[in-house]
């Protein structure tokens, strides 16, 4: 006769298992405050919030959407990296083969491009959001401000994305959307006061920003680079700081 | 000051629950819900995938990314070195710098239109209308040539439009060169000394001189600078839209 009670004893009770768990599961105020800051994911919260906070009516959800739809663009993007190569000759090829042959390859591609899309629409609702109720207000001016970058960083990735396909859209896509560093005052070579710099075709904003003159190789790689690792690198420190503020500064709230 | 001190005293509140489980919870139940939607527009709706990139072949219209559509937008009523460089530079600086001229203490942390009403319209006209509604009209309005249509009507790549637009020094009898340049950078100049001029009247009669002492000199400054940029884009649409005016400044090295 097998002991169940006995054996979920010498397990929960082992070396191993303390050495990974340190507190029990009891529904105590002990354990509810363990639970978060025993564990290094959940302790981006603080142990308790005000009871307001935690209202969707209050926060609408936005930011905590927001770094979820990153999550889903993460780890849908390494799924699409291991099919993809970020060369001219390939890239396009590379899209169909993912679309058509590989296992829920064309999932993967649709729910990285929708995830994107959503995570675009959910950061300016947050700012939308965290402007109505003020919360940009002292002590948290700070925080504002790298949300600020987040957003900005949030449109660079995904603006880098979608030169990657190689297809007619993003190559026009992005060409359009480039074309206005050429008129950078002073830095591109289109723009105003350039003449004075010697800024030219091949050397100025827009150059450096595309690796050269126009769209092409050097382009698809930087692109890829800073779609990849450069941003996403970035960003992941930017919310690190933003999430800590939060915590620091508390979350806001009308004045007791 | 004192009061609010006597206030935090007196009334005793804990109003914190703890995050395990309270809002852990609702981050989960959340979380289930917005991937499952996600999953089922992945399944239903394919990422976009156009025919292989050919630079020697450009698409009419060709579009930006539907997030930058609203700059483009912009690029109809002024050169690409404003709507597309210095423009969106102001954007973010602009942003940036809210936590900072907003010193209305009232509105932290819960939503009130009524106690800052001037901030909330602001941000109103600066983000759904001027950065909203023009996303719209570049996204769903705009056809071949940059040409409006509406978004039932067929995209006819050869519709005219005549080009009737004439710079303000021109239409203002002004031949000579550097007389026009000297009268559109007046009229410039015009446009801001009035206008900050006619936005610290307005303030000072909204919200009192008192106000306007504790707000200070450089909040000031920064407040209208931004202020009035952000409304000379929907100033420079009506000239354009009414009168057909192209530039109100136009020397060799830039045009407004």
């Amino acid at each position: 006769m097998i002991n169940l009670e006995q054996i979920k004893k010498e397990i929960v009770e082992s070396q191993v298992w303390k050495s990974i768990f340190r507190h029990g599961y009891e529904d105590t105020p002990r354990n509810r405050v363990l639970m978060v800051t025993g564990n290094v994911w959940m302790h981006l919260h603080p142990a308790k919030v005000r009871k307001h906070a935690v209202r969707m009516r209050f926060t609408w959800c936005m930011g905590g959407l927001t770094f979820l739809m990153f999550l889903l663009t993460v780890v849908t993007g390494i799924y699409l990296m291991f099919y993809y190569r970020p060369v001219p000759q390939y890239a396009y090829a590379d899209m169909k083969y993912l679309e058509f042959d590989m296992p829920f390859g064309m999932l993967m591609r649709n729910m990285h491009r929708w995830a994107a899309h959503a995570m675009v629409i959910f950061v300016w609702l947050h700012m939308f959001r965290v402007f109505l109720t003020g919360s940009y207000k002292p002590p948290r001016e700070f925080n504002w401000i790298v949300g600020v970058l987040l957003l900005v960083l949030t449109l660079l990735l995904s603006f880098t994305g979608y030169l990657l396909p190689w297809d007619q859209l993003a190559i026009w896509a992005v060409t359009v959307g480039s074309n206005m560093a050429r008129a950078t005052p002073l830095l591109g070579h289109e723009g105003p006061f350039a003449e004075f710099v010697g800024a030219n075709p091949i050397y100025d904003a827009r150059a450096f920003l595309f690796g050269g003159g126009d769209i092409g190789p050097h382009t698809l790689l930087r692109f890829y680079i800073l779609h990849c690792i450069f941003i996403p690198l970035v960003a992941s420190l930017l919310m690190a700081v933003h999430f800590w503020r939060i915590r620091r500064d508390g979350f806001s709230g009308p004045p007791l | 000051m004192a009061q609010a001190e006597e206030t935090s005293r007196t009334i005793v509140v804990d109003d914190k629950i703890h995050t395990w489980p309270h809002l852990v919870r609702g981050e989960f139940l959340v979380t289930i819900f917005v991937m499952v939607a996600m999953t089922l527009w992945s399944l239903l709706v394919d990422a976009p995938l156009e025919e292989p990139a050919n630079p020697a072949r450009t698409p009419n219209p060709s579009k930006a990314p539907w997030y930058f559509l609203g700059l483009q937008e912009m690029l109809v009523y002024f050169d690409p070195w404003y709507a597309g460089v210095v423009l969106p530079t102001f954007i973010i600086i602009g942003l940036m710098v809210i936590p900072f001229i907003d010193i209305n203490a009232k509105g932290n942390g819960y939503y009130t239109f009524k106690e800052r009403k001037w901030e909330i319209l602001t941000f109103f006209i600066g983000f759904h209308i001027l950065w909203v509604v023009t996303i719209i009209i570049g996204t769903f309005f705009r056809g071949p040539g940059w040409n409006l249509f509406w978004p039932w009507q067929r995209w006819d790549p050869h519709k005219v439009v005549a080009l009737t637009n004439v710079d303000l020094p021109y239409m203002a009898g002004l031949r000579d060169y550097w007389l026009q340049a000297g009268f559109g950078l007046f009229l410039v100049l015009v446009y801001y000394v009035l206008s900050t001029w006619l936005f610290y009247k307005w303030v000072v009669w909204i919200k009192g001189k008192e106000f306007m002492i504790r707000w200070g000199a450089v909040r000031f400054a920064i407040t209208s600078f931004l202020f009035v940029t952000m409304m000379a884009l929907p100033v420079k649409m009506f000239l354009r839209l009414v009168f057909n005016i192209k530039y109100i400044m136009v020397t060799p090295w830039l045009n407004i």
